[in-house]
């Protein structure tokens, strides 16, 4: 075989692999998604969304409170993270020092990388301890420790890409600097500090592990934040793990219920990003 | 009247006008600047008359658009910065003035057009917004006053709720002029404003800013000899972060009295 042919084999393999390897990271999401709506899709009835869990046994009900449960510790939790998150990002990209924001973004990266059962039994010292009972509230203040680190970096960089002419020209107009921030820079990101929020919030509606010894779980209807509710990702995995089947049917919309939710989170804050580009 | 013949004009006028007969709006005296240990402006000591053009020329480097931030302050945003010296406007010295104040004071337009992202009339209301300089009813009024002494009002009238980025750059550039025209500064600072245009814009640029000294001092920085020579009444040359010469633009082009100023005038260098 001479050279050139060899070369060609070697561009068409490593093409070939490249192609492959591809292939396998989009087949996967695909891949998950058809399993969900294969098994989940049959259980999908006005019941799941309105009825609450039957007791072991009965067939048929639904998760209507943790559906509720969960789209209350997430608001609450993105109540708790956002403005957090948003000023301790703006700190870092507009006024911190070069050395302190690097020990920030450094100590940010480290809690971004906390096992989140870890999260879920620093939650558990800090609000289920003191209050002395599960809580929404523990599994907000949970989530909210995933969400804030996201959250910061995302609008550190974002508001790193907004030109510095914006931020001369505010000042050159007698803006003191946080005036500019809050009417040139943080405006002008607005959109893409919307998509990093949103990406934020898709993230934690999907995490188990902090709630289970933080919201716990219900098999009642619970709005109180001070009080223990169902929710989704729990739910899924109470469910999955016992030994009834029609439970097992209800995990699988479950699952298919929360991935859409996430899914459709994602899409629209891809949907926002590309709306205002920056010169 | 055309931009030439006005320049030809304005040209016979300079000669005739004493420079001392014009009140001094800034007086600069022994003004050394330093980035970190970086020395960049060294000694520099000249006065800018009210209702004059003031161009200040010199190869990239030079100091010029240093010199000219200095004057509103803008170089300390740069950490570590630092000036030594005084800088008089109205005989108070601005580095123990409000820098935002000063700022109010001394408008500054930029080498880009750096409109913000947002309508036109936005962009022209921002500095009265957030200096509360007027009520939201006066707003359309001022903002067109601004718009028409930045003579873009015929050209912007009917779409002042578009984005102002669907501008042309020279549009843009002018927006930007009625952008800091807006909140009424006694001092206009040009850093290159029309480096980025081309020849009609920039001359729709030079002809605004004839009319704008009517009403206030201008400071303009430019690489084009012909644009200090078109429009300013008194030129200065800077080098190697020096003040070489100052004097009326007439007697600089026509015989410098130092040596460097004519190697640069006369395309030696730079």
């Amino acid at each position: 075989m001479n050279r050139l042919a060899r070369r060609e084999m070697m561009g068409a393999v490593m093409f070939g692999l490249t192609g492959l390897c591809t292939l396998v990271t989009i087949s996967s999401l695909f891949f998950v998604l058809g399993y969900l709506v294969w098994h989940g899709i049959g259980s999908i009835n006005l019941d799941f969304f309105t009825q609450l869990p039957k007791p072991p046994g009965e067939v048929g009900g639904g998760m209507a409170n943790a559906i509720a449960g969960s789209a209350e510790i997430i608001f609450l939790a993105t109540l708790i993270g956002l403005p957090v998150g948003l000023l301790a990002g703006v700190y870092l990209s507009e006024y911190g020092g070069q050395k302190f924001s690097f020990v920030v973004r450094y100590a940010t990266d480290l809690l971004n990388g906390v096992p989140s059962i870890v999260v879920g039994i620093f939650a558990y010292a800090l609000v289920v301890v003191s209050l002395g009972h599960f809580s929404i509230l523990a599994g907000a203040v949970a989530l909210s420790v995933i969400f804030i680190p996201i959250a910061v970096t995302t609008t550190e960089q974002f508001l790193r890409d907004v030109p510095d002419s914006f931020r001369e020209a505010a000042l050159a107009l007698g803006a003191p600097k946080w005036k500019a921030i809050a009417t040139t820079v943080v405006p002008a990101a607005f959109s893409a500090l919307a998509t990093g929020m949103l990406l934020a919030v898709a993230r934690i509606a999907g995490e188990t592990a902090p709630l289970l010894f933080t919201s716990f779980s219900n098999q009642f209807w619970n709005l109180s934040p001070n009080q223990p509710a169902a929710s989704l990702p729990v739910m899924i995995f109470t469910y999955a793990i016992s030994p009834y089947r029609d439970w097992h049917r209800q995990a699988w919309a479950a699952g298919l219920v929360l991935l859409a939710l996430v899914l459709f989170i994602n899409v629209s804050a891809r949907l926002l990003l590309p709306r205002r580009v920056f010169r | 009247m055309t931009a030439a013949t006005k320049s030809q004009s304005s040209a016979v006028k300079r000669d005739t006008i004493e420079p001392a007969q014009t009140p001094r709006k800034l007086s600069v005296s022994h003004l050394n600047f330093f980035y970190g240990a970086h020395q960049t402006l060294f000694d520099i000591s000249l006065d800018i008359e009210a209702n004059r053009i003031t161009a200040l020329i010199g190869p990239s480097g030079c100091g010029k658009s240093t010199f000219l931030r200095v004057l509103n302050r803008m170089n300390e945003t740069v950490k570590g910065s630092r000036a030594e010296g005084s800088v008089l406007l109205d005989q108070e010295n601005i580095f123990d003035l409000n820098v935002t104040l000063l700022r109010r004071r001394v408008g500054m337009v930029f080498q880009k057009a750096n409109p913000f992202p947002k309508s036109i009339f936005n962009n022209v209301a921002y500095g009265l917004r957030i200096n509360g300089l007027c009520s939201r009813a006066e707003l359309p009024d001022a903002v067109e006053n601004s718009l028409r002494r930045a003579a873009l009002w015929d050209e912007v009238k009917d779409q002042l709720r578009k984005s102002a980025h669907a501008l042309s750059g020279g549009q843009q550039q002018r927006l930007c002029i009625a952008r800091a025209l807006a909140v009424n500064p006694e001092v206009l600072l040009l850093d290159e404003p029309s480096s980025a245009l081309d020849p009609i814009a920039t001359s729709k640029i030079e002809e605004l800013l004839f009319e704008l000294k009517k009403s206030c001092t201008i400071i303009i920085v430019t690489h084009n000899m012909q644009q200090a020579a078109r429009i300013s009444d008194r030129t200065g040359f800077f080098l190697l972060g020096h003040l070489v010469e100052i004097n009326d633009t007439a007697a600089m082009f026509r015989n410098p009295t130092r040596k460097e100023t004519e190697d640069y005038i006369t395309g030696r260098f730079g």
